[in-house]
């Protein structure tokens, strides 16, 4: 018993170093002023316009994205679920292969083609249509969110939709149910925990994401994951420590919120 | 068979490469800092096989990234490249330690010029060797803006160069810098009314900027994305490499010039060698293979003598006497006035 308790030993050391010890410095800056006294004016600091601003537009376009990729992951979860064999090998390969890259190099990439002399510009200006002017807007920063977070988002789905015993889909329609109706009342609750932990998992890294702000908004576009970056560049830890915590809080109330329908979802199952 | 060979060729290089590191000998190791790729690597090989002395280079991102890090003082390093402000908050926290010019008789190639500039942020030289200088100006495609109608910082507030594309640097001081030059201000203010129009300026010219960006804003002006942007002096001999319409201007309101040198920390294991390092790279044609390699404007006289005139005779590249009357140094002011104008920067970004 003792033996494979040890085998927990590295990743308890990784937790500690990684997690708890990082955690506990933030809690440190983020209660303290430059002299190392109490305060809690870096938590208060949120309610700041530029900060309250930023907050806001980080929750917008980190809902949105998460909207538009579970619109887009559902489905492709669906036709996974019905496809057999090598083909969805295939499909399933493809969808992971853009993850093998580095995901900066992939955003990247996206501005280039995005880029008002880019790639896509240059096609639109061949066929003589009118060129696209979204690069350092709104609309490229959900682009590359949607296109980075894509993956975290149908791989879980798919996880639960390939676990639905056939039999009760089956059964549903023996009892006279119609396509629609299978999916509604036994393909939809049985998948409610892939979609939770879907979007968790898009909601939570593109709230604080700067660096595809960055890259694709041009630095125009100022998200909270900006706000904190900078704030540890220009050697502001407390309050970027602060303000992290804020959005820990966030994100924990989001997650409470969506572990709500979770079991509202299970509950209208049982 | 195969594989325990292959565990005991790595415990065995293991034991090699670690028996290596066990043998260093202090006097003849030197510990560097310095920026990542900023320097030829072969002056590095060829100052190893010239001296004996092995080079242990660790490298960092930027002077805020590098200060923490000689403040705590674990890592112990000989040598550090930092710039003039990050010097003067070295000094003013005594964190170095000053050099014995006797073993930098190299030195006397210093241009006094710049020697004089940079005694702002290190009075008397006692401190700091410049490595590399530069400005901070504007970069334009003659293509879509003719040759010679950009000479001020205002252009960059023009409505005509909105559709074309106008770059604004990501950095506090230097975006700063740019509003309190036209606005006739210090550009080391931190009076809060100057700091107050500072932002309202940039505030203003918001709408019209394509993006604000430190890196990539060489990229955008070469790929044509945008047509004009401030950007670093340094970056001029590559850009106009990869796209020939592109020239560079010193505003005529003045700017900031800096300088990155070498300085030595106090709590250094091996000053000596230190010394003999920065000796060595102030050697004429040292200093000509660090211009080639960096494209940065040296500070040394008899390098300058070496530059090939096509690039001398660039006021881009070397600015005359003229031109840097009307520069100045930023200066370190004290973590009060760095929290004061981060807070006036979060007020303009976060608009």
């Amino acid at each position: 018993m003792n033996k494979r308790k040890l085998l927990a030993g590295p990743y308890l050391a990784i937790v500690l170093c990684g997690t708890i010890i990082p955690l506990l410095a933030i809690l440190y800056y983020g209660f303290t002023d430059r002299a190392g006294q109490f305060t809690l004016a870096n938590i208060t600091a949120v309610t700041e316009p530029e900060n309250a601003k930023a907050l806001g537009l980080s929750l917008l376009l980190a809902l949105i994205c998460t909207v538009i990729c579970l619109l887009l992951a559902y489905p492709i979860g669906l036709l996974l679920r019905r496809t057999k064999g090598e083909k969805k090998g295939l499909i399933i390969f493809v969808l992971i292969l853009p993850m093998w890259m580095n995901f900066l190099l992939r955003t990247m990439a996206w501005k280039a083609l995005l880029a008002n002399t880019g790639v896509i510009n240059a096609i639109l200006e061949a066929v003589g249509l009118p060129g696209i002017n979204i690069i350092n807007t709104p609309a490229a920063v959900v682009l590359g969110m949607v296109y980075d977070f894509l993956p975290f988002m149908i791989l879980p789905i798919y996880n639960v939709m390939i676990k639905i015993d056939n039999s009760l889909i089956e059964a549903a329609q023996d009892l006279g149910s119609n396509g629609f109706q299978v999916l509604t009342r036994i393909i939809l609750p049985l998948s409610v925990p892939g979609i939770i932990s879907g979007v968790t998992m898009v909601f939570v890294p593109a709230m604080t994401t700067f660096a595809i702000s960055n890259i694709l908004g041009g630095g125009k576009i100022y998200l909270i994951g900006n706000i904190i970056e900078q704030d540890f560049l220009m050697g502001l830890r407390q309050t970027g420590s602060g303000l992290s915590l804020v959005i820990m809080v966030f994100i924990l109330i989001s997650m409470a919120l969506i572990n709500k329908f979770d079991k509202n979802g299970e509950g209208s199952m049982l | 068979m195969k594989k325990i060979a292959a565990v005991v060729l790595a415990l065995v290089m293991g034991a090699v490469l670690l028996s290596g590191c066990g043998k260093l000998d202090p006097e003849k190791t030197l510990y560097f800092f310095n920026y990542g790729d900023y320097i030829d690597p072969d002056l590095l090989k060829e100052f190893e096989k010239e001296t004996g002395i092995r080079v242990i280079m660790d490298t960092f991102d930027t002077n805020e990234e590098m200060y923490p890090v000689i403040q705590a003082g674990q890592v112990k390093y000989d040598l550090v490249v930092a710039s003039d402000y990050t010097i003067e908050k070295m000094l003013a926290n005594n964190l170095l330690s000053p050099l014995n010019y006797d073993n930098i008789p190299n030195a006397k190639n210093l241009e006094k010029t710049y020697m004089d500039i940079m005694a702002g942020s290190d009075p008397g030289n006692k401190y700091a060797i410049p490595y590399n200088w530069g400005t901070v100006g504007i970069m334009y495609n003659t293509k879509k803006i003719p040759e010679g109608s950009i000479t001020s910082w205002t252009d960059l507030w023009k409505e005509e160069y909105k559709s074309m594309g106008i770059l604004m640097q990501d950095s506090l001081r230097d975006t700063f810098m740019v509003a309190e030059m036209i606005l006739g201000y210090d550009m080391n203010t931190t009076d809060p009314n100057e700091l107050e129009q500072v932002v309202q300026l940039l505030i203003r010219q918001a709408p019209l900027v394509a993006g604000y960006k430190n890196d990539a804003a060489r990229d955008d002006l070469i790929t044509g994305d945008a047509a004009i942007g401030m950007i670093y002096s340094g970056e001029y001999l590559y850009c106009i490499d990869e796209n020939e319409n592109l020239t560079y201007v010193v505003p005529k309101e003045g700017t900031n010039v800096w300088f990155d040198c070498f300085v030595i920390p106090k709590n250094a294991q091996n000053q000596k060698a230190a010394e003999a390092f920065i000796n060595f790279m102030l050697r004429p044609e040292v200093g000509l293979k660090t211009f080639e390699y960096l494209t940065y404007p040296s500070p040394n006289a008899e390098t300058i003598k070496l530059i090939d005139k096509e690039y001398l005779e660039d006021p881009a590249v070397f600015p005359d006497a003229e031109t840097l009357s009307r520069c100045g140094l930023y200066h370190y002011m004290g973590e009060d006035a760095d929290a004061t104008l981060a807070s006036y920067w979060k007020r303009f970004r976060g608009n």
